[in-house]
């Protein structure tokens, strides 16, 4: 029994190599080069919303649309995600989507926040100090 | 040496049963004994854990950034001018950025193409392209070093407060920052460190690393690679929603 564990762990770091030879990842170069040169066109896009001034919801939709686009082309090639297993894409890809519902109780928040702060301190005091207190 | 069948299976479990793809393949990866991540080596998969955690990290701070910045009832800065470069009598918005963002992309593809050769065993190659990464990375940390100075000294810009507009900006600016910032630092000084351990052969010869006492392999400069693409990433998002909102 000891043996056979024995040997199995021998021809396994016997094999290490030709194993990780499987693992690793292999893709033309040309890949990557069109995805650097993706990157460049999208920031350069980005960087024109800003250039020209644009406003509104169209600056918004541009600049997310732009952003996600760079954000996907790095996961997906550059950190090689589209070849990974199912399993391993949604261990990584799925949690941060939580983060999404911080987003939106940070945005809630954040406008009580900025109503409030208009109430009490936008407004002109309600109340005169008592003359008590005053030198 | 002949490998008996049981061998193989310890030393490559994925190999022993047929992987299968599609939603099966998540339960069948799930339910397997001892590892859930076929086809990645045991460092990578962590690796992507780490950022995954690093990710909620930056996230907290993006959503606290957009949180005051919400919240101010005062004028926030205009991003777009404060962050603007004189060229030539003109103020060209975003410049330093945009130069910052093209050297973070390139450095990204030059680490990717290090990736590549890595595998392919080409030792100088490989070398060369991490330090390219590296110098990338040192510039990028420099110019922001530069826009750091001139943000603190020209533009009075401090954490508790700034002339421009809402108390909040200095805070948050340094913070989102400067915490990439040492993640990029970080991560130039292991681009070299890995980059030495290629040259001298560290990793064809499989020598233990000097922190883990893992044996050498080619999947390290991957490893790295996602951590140096990951740095790259948290910058998209800093540019779109701190330099461009």
């Amino acid at each position: 029994m000891t043996q056979a564990e024995a040997h199995s762990a021998g021809a396994a770091h016997g094999t290490e190599g030709a194993v990780h030879q499987e693992v690793g990842q292999h893709h033309p170069l040309g890949i990557y080069f069109k995805i650097w040169g993706l990157l460049f066109v999208l920031s350069t896009a980005s960087y024109l919303v800003d250039y020209f001034h644009f406003q509104g919801y169209l600056r918004w939709f541009l600049i997310l649309t732009f952003m996600l686009l760079k954000a996907g082309l790095i996961v997906a090639v550059f950190m090689h995600m589209v070849w990974e297993r199912l399993a391993l894409m949604y261990a990584i890809l799925v949690p941060p989507l939580l983060l999404l519902v911080l987003v939106w109780i940070g945005a809630v928040e954040g406008d009580h926040t900025f109503l409030t702060r208009g109430t009490f301190f936008g407004a002109p005091p309600a109340i005169e100090a008592p003359a008590k207190h005053q030198k | 040496m002949t490998q008996p069948a049981v061998a193989t299976g310890v030393a490559n479990p994925e190999q022993a049963v047929p992987l299968v793809g599609g939603v099966q393949g998540i339960v069948a990866d799930w339910s397997s004994d001892q590892r859930a991540f076929k086809n990645v080596p045991w460092g990578k998969a962590m690796m992507w854990i780490f950022l995954l955690s690093d990710t909620f990290i930056f996230s907290s701070f993006l959503i606290s950034y957009m949180t005051v910045r919400i919240s101010t009832t005062v004028p926030w800065p205009n991003p777009s001018e404060v962050f603007s470069l004189r060229i030539g009598g003109t103020e060209v918005p975003l410049l330093l950025i945009a130069i910052m963002t093209f050297v973070l992309i390139s450095s990204s593809g030059t680490m990717a193409l290090a990736v590549n050769y890595g595998y392919r065993k080409n030792k100088v190659t490989t070398f060369w392209l991490l330090l390219a990464t590296a110098a990338l990375g040192a510039t990028f940390v420099g110019m922001q070093a530069f826009e750091w100075t001139k943000l603190i000294v020209d533009e009075g810009v401090r954490p508790w407060g700034n002339p421009m507009g809402a108390a909040q900006f200095g805070s948050s600016f340094f913070m989102i920052t400067g915490f990439h910032g040492t993640h990029v630092s970080i991560g130039v000084i292991f681009l070299i460190i890995v980059a030495i351990k290629v040259l001298r052969g560290d990793l064809d010869k499989q020598r233990p690393g000097f922190l883990t006492g893992r044996r050498g392999n080619y999947e390290i400069v991957e490893t790295m690679g996602l951590y140096w693409h990951f740095v790259d990433l948290v910058w998209v998002f800093i540019f779109a929603v701190f330099y461009l909102w």
